[in-house]
């Protein structure tokens, strides 16, 4: 049982995450997701872009992968889903790779309401080149280019693909497994756009400088920040500030 | 098979022509961005894939087009983009993609006067070295010039044979004179019409047989396919730090146009056999070509023509033959002399570049004077 998703992954690669990273448990939880839907993986398509997050389902996933290039796995995706309707095609990547250089096309995918899933693994910062500001980096986030703190305010990703006009909008955090499964399984089933934004901690390079020395005091502080919108409700504006809003923003008038 | 028109003469614009040059080739999707002035391309085959079936998407940029022509082609589709100067530039990262890829596209550069924004409405002929180089790393690709609104759909038909057969981007360099030019063209009963390589369970990225191109499978049918344009062996897997991997992958790429270039490579002669001075020339710069050759000809001057069909790979054997045999080669181009360096870089002779760049074609009365010059 503990290891029936080994089916899923294509066999002799190691791993290119960091210790702590939280992609792994990402990619374990879409591979459940999948399981649970019972999909052959024969049907799908998984596109990725550069970054630690592009390594989710390239090469791993023993399925058709396509990788491509910086910023731009929504387009691929956009062209092979288009003319082969079939396939069931789903986008994972970082977040620096589909918001700040693709974040056009993440847009105009969800204005489209083009039958595509994208899932975005959001670890506010650029991981693979060493650490640098992101457009989700919170404000006042020690990074290898903002050694002062972030000046700027992150990007609501969920407000701004729901405005965007997706389907189905949701926000979970890899400490939240189980609903994290069930929103990526609801994401699969949409017919039209899917938008999944996944908080997934980055040790090696926000953590060390953001005084989250190690990974478990990463995954503490996700668990203690991220809340529901349920719990969002008696909370004081300042008392807010410190924390990610987590749950289904939309799901397509349901 | 069929041409997808019924035989018979019509009376089109260049940039229409390649619209229906890419429907006859069983073009399957197409993904564009409006820009002066290639967009007649897209808005015909917008009209027109609704009536034979094919996918149509106008994209947000040039990026986001030449990115979702490429995911279509892996998903089995033939595949195109049009496009002019700035468009092609924010293309260049795609056309790296597709050629590290082996990804079958067709890419039509109308080419307007630059450099910059330059004359949207201008012809110019500036683009022959970025289709070459344009991306970063070394590869080779395919690019062909037409002259005419007949050949706009020929070689459009024939981009689309050589991307499918050499798993390569294929550039249709025309020029705005040509785009927008109205003549008359003839459709044949049927057309030629190359399909990929499929060989299920080989190797896509690598062969050492033959041409040297590996089969093609399609996204959806098990294959199970890595795709990336990260250095990477037979199946796909990436190997960023194998210098053997990168040195056969990418000694591959180029050999697989090189090798076969004596396939690729078409052109027109006329008044060949006994020129002295041979004028070397392509897409509308050889319709005044032609006029003055003629002219000269008429005045009993030994003046020949070479038309270069096929820009690259460059036509190095034939220039060099040819350089022999004539004393001078005079090359008018709508440029600072791009093709007038390759040619010099094989022929012996005397080569004498001549440039316009000043967004109007070259005046066959131009050429003659010249030609009088050297004569």
């Amino acid at each position: 049982m503990a290891r029936d998703l080994e089916q899923y992954l294509r066999p002799g690669l190691t791993t290119a995450f960091c210790p702590g990273c939280g992609h792994g448990i990402l990619m374990g939880l879409i591979l459940r997701a999948i399981d649970e839907l019972e999909i052959n993986m024969d049907e799908m398509l998984f596109v990725s872009g550069i970054g630690c997050a592009g390594w989710i389902p390239s090469p791993n996933f023993n399925a058709d992968t396509l990788h491509t290039l910086h910023g731009r796995s929504i387009a691929f995706a956009t062209g092979a889903k288009m003319f082969n309707p079939k396939l069931k095609v789903l986008v994972i990547s970082g977040d620096g790779d589909l918001v700040d250089i693709g974040g056009n096309h993440l847009i105009h995918a969800a204005r489209r309401n083009i039958d595509l899933t994208v899932i975005c693994a959001n670890n506010m910062i650029y991981g693979m080149t060493g650490g640098q500001v992101c457009s989700t980096s919170p404000k006042g986030a020690f990074t290898q280019t903002t050694t002062e703190g972030n000046p700027y305010h992150p990007f609501d990703l969920c407000k701004l693909v729901d405005a965007a006009g997706a389907t189905y909008v949701a926000r979970y955090s890899v400490t939240q497994p189980f609903a994290l499964i069930s929103s990526i399984k609801k994401a699969l089933q949409t017919e039209g756009f899917s938008f999944i934004e996944v908080l997934s901690p980055c040790p090696t390079q926000y953590g060390r400088r953001n005084r989250l020395d190690s990974p478990t005091d990463m995954i503490k502080s996700l668990m203690d920040r991220c809340i529901t919108k349920e719990e969002v409700k008696g909370l004081l504006p300042e008392e807010l500030e410190a924390k990610i809003i987590t749950g289904e923003f939309s799901n397509g008038g349901n | 098979m069929k041409s997808t028109l019924s035989p018979g003469s019509y009376y089109f614009s260049g940039d229409e022509a390649i619209a229906e040059g890419a429907i006859a080739a069983r073009c399957g999707y197409f993904a564009g961005y409006p820009i002066t002035p290639s967009s007649e391309i897209m808005e015909r085959i917008s009209v027109r894939f609704k009536e034979v079936g094919g996918v149509f998407m106008q994209m947000e940029d040039e990026i986001a087009s030449i990115c979702s022509v490429i995911g279509a082609s892996w998903a089995g589709a033939k595949a195109m983009t049009a496009t002019s100067g700035p468009g092609f530039s924010l293309m260049q990262e795609g056309i790296g993609y597709a050629a590290m890829t082996e990804t079958p596209i067709v890419v039509v550069d109308v080419q307007r006067a630059g450099p910059g924004l330059g004359q949207a409405t201008r012809p110019a002929s500036g683009d022959i070295m970025q289709a070459k180089w344009g991306s970063h790393g070394d590869y080779q690709i395919i690019a062909i010039c037409p002259w005419s609104v007949q050949e706009a759909y020929d070689q459009t038909i024939n981009a689309f044979n050589l991307a499918q057969k050499y798993r390569t981007p294929v550039f249709l360099l025309t020029e705005e004179a040509i785009g927008h030019l109205q003549e008359r063209m003839d459709i044949r009963e049927d057309v030629e019409i190359f399909e990929r390589k499929k060989e299920p369970g080989a190797a896509p990225f690598g062969t050492e047989e033959g041409d040297g191109v590996p089969p093609m499978p399609a996204f959806g049918e098990g294959e199970k396919l890595l795709v990336t344009a990260s250095t990477h062996n037979d199946y796909g897997i990436r190997k960023t730090d194998d210098p053997l991997v990168q040195a056969k992958l990418v000694s591959r790429l180029y050999s697989k146009i090189m090798n076969n270039r004596g396939k690729i490579i078409d052109y027109d002669a006329c008044y060949m056999e006994d020129a002295d001075i041979l004028v070397v020339c392509y897409g509308f710069t050889a319709r005044s070509s032609l006029f003055a050759v003629e002219k000269m000809r008429g005045e009993g001057e030994k003046v020949g023509m070479l038309r270069l069909k096929t820009l690259w790979p460059f036509a190095d054997g034939l220039i060099r033959d040819t350089g022999s045999k004539a004393k001078k080669i005079f090359i008018p181009e709508m440029n600072k002399g791009q093709i007038a360096g390759e040619v010099m870089k094989y022929a012996s002779c005397d080569v004498i570049s001549y440039t316009q760049t000043n967004g109007e074609v070259i005046h066959p009365n131009t050429i003659i004077e010249q030609l009088r010059r050297l004569v």
